[in-house]
């Protein structure tokens, strides 16, 4: 699974946030954008760009980009 | 005291005794608690369901004898037909069956759409459509859908195709309902609000789900067994001169 483009797909779902500012230290969950609806959105582009089904309690302890992509990375292997 | 019972039971236009009555999606949730309660009323159930493990548990609850349960995929248009050749004549037919998938837009393919329209939409007109044309139904039978506050009443966020599913069975009763009045047939849905089902607890976590529950004027979600009782009402005596109706049970949520 390749960082870069986890940023990439992440990034996707904001409309307001550049997708340059992301970053893997990026701590999502304080940007002025941020709402339930970016949540499902990046559970949807988990489930259809990497088959991997998330909770959203399972999402909710992740802060950053980094936290996310280990927790995806985690059930993929 | 049996004696008394069973007359009690004659006179009860809720009862569901002498009713022949066949519940689609019957291996858990709704459906689960429509067949045990339809069973509980005194009727001899068939049951179907996917999942042969959980559809024996369903029917290891039915109340009385003589109940049939089929294991079935109902979106094979030939397990369908096979399974209504093998009917014997209904006096009801609840179209239960249904899946959710939380998707925006965005997100949606073909697939997700043939998926929710496919189970929520298609199968209920098929099986209505095969037990007509197979001339399964008695005269005044009654057929319930199952169908949502999404899509009729009110929308959600992720699940406009579940909506769209909805509506169409919903358009679908209405139509069904006014053709088959002239046999004495008819046809209602039920429109019920969150219910506490596994289908519900795959898709969010339990912090949303109580934050959500709060937004119901009565402050929680619905149980199976409350659309279950709407189910017997419906497929009972009681109702018999109610068609093409939607039978709203959602603790007061489309009320704001």
């Amino acid at each position: 699974m390749d960082s870069n483009e986890f940023i990439k797909n992440f990034a996707a779902q904001f409309d307001d946030t550049d997708a340059s500012e992301f970053t893997l230290e990026t701590q999502f969950r304080e940007l002025d954008e941020w709402s339930s609806l970016n949540a499902l959105a990046i559970l949807n582009m988990i489930g259809k760009k990497y088959s991997v089904v998330l909770k959203p309690e399972e999402m909710k302890p992740t802060n950053t980009v980094q936290e996310l992509f280990d927790l995806v990375q985690s059930k993929i292997s | 005291m049996i004696w008394y019972n069973q007359k009690l039971a004659k006179m009860n236009p809720f009862s569901l005794t002498g009713k022949t009555i066949l519940v689609t999606g019957a291996s858990s949730g709704i459906g689960r608690a429509i067949a045990v309660a339809c069973s509980q009323s005194g009727a001899m159930l068939i049951i179907t369901g996917r999942n042969e493990a959980r559809l024996l548990e369903t029917f290891s609850m039915l109340e009385g004898d003589n109940h049939q349960q089929i294991t079935a995929d109902l979106t094979s248009s030939v397990e369908l037909e096979k399974l209504v050749e093998s009917l014997p004549k209904l006096d009801g037919l609840v179209n239960n069956a249904g899946i959710a998938k939380p998707l925006l837009l965005q997100f949606v393919e073909n697939e997700d759409v043939d998926d929710v329209l496919q189970i929520n939409a298609l199968v209920p007109i098929h099986l209505t459509r095969l037990v007509l044309q197979h001339k399964k139904l008695n005269k005044t039978a009654s057929l319930v859908y199952i169908s949502s506050i999404n899509g009729n009443n009110c929308a959600y966020i992720g699940s406009s195709i579940y909506a769209a599913s909805k509506s169409a069975l919903t358009g679908f009763m209405k139509g069904v309902a006014l053709e088959l009045a002239p046999r004495g047939i008819r046809a209602n849905c039920i429109n019920p609000g969150m219910i506490e089902t596994d289908l519900l607890k795959d898709g969010v976590g339990e912090d949303e789900l109580e934050k959500d529950r709060l937004k119901y004027p009565l402050k929680r979600y619905g149980k199976a067994e409350e659309v279950a009782y709407a189910a017997v009402y419906l497929l009972s005596d009681a109702t018999q001169w109610i068609t093409g109706t939607n039978l709203l049970i959602d603790g007061g949520y489309t009320l704001q």
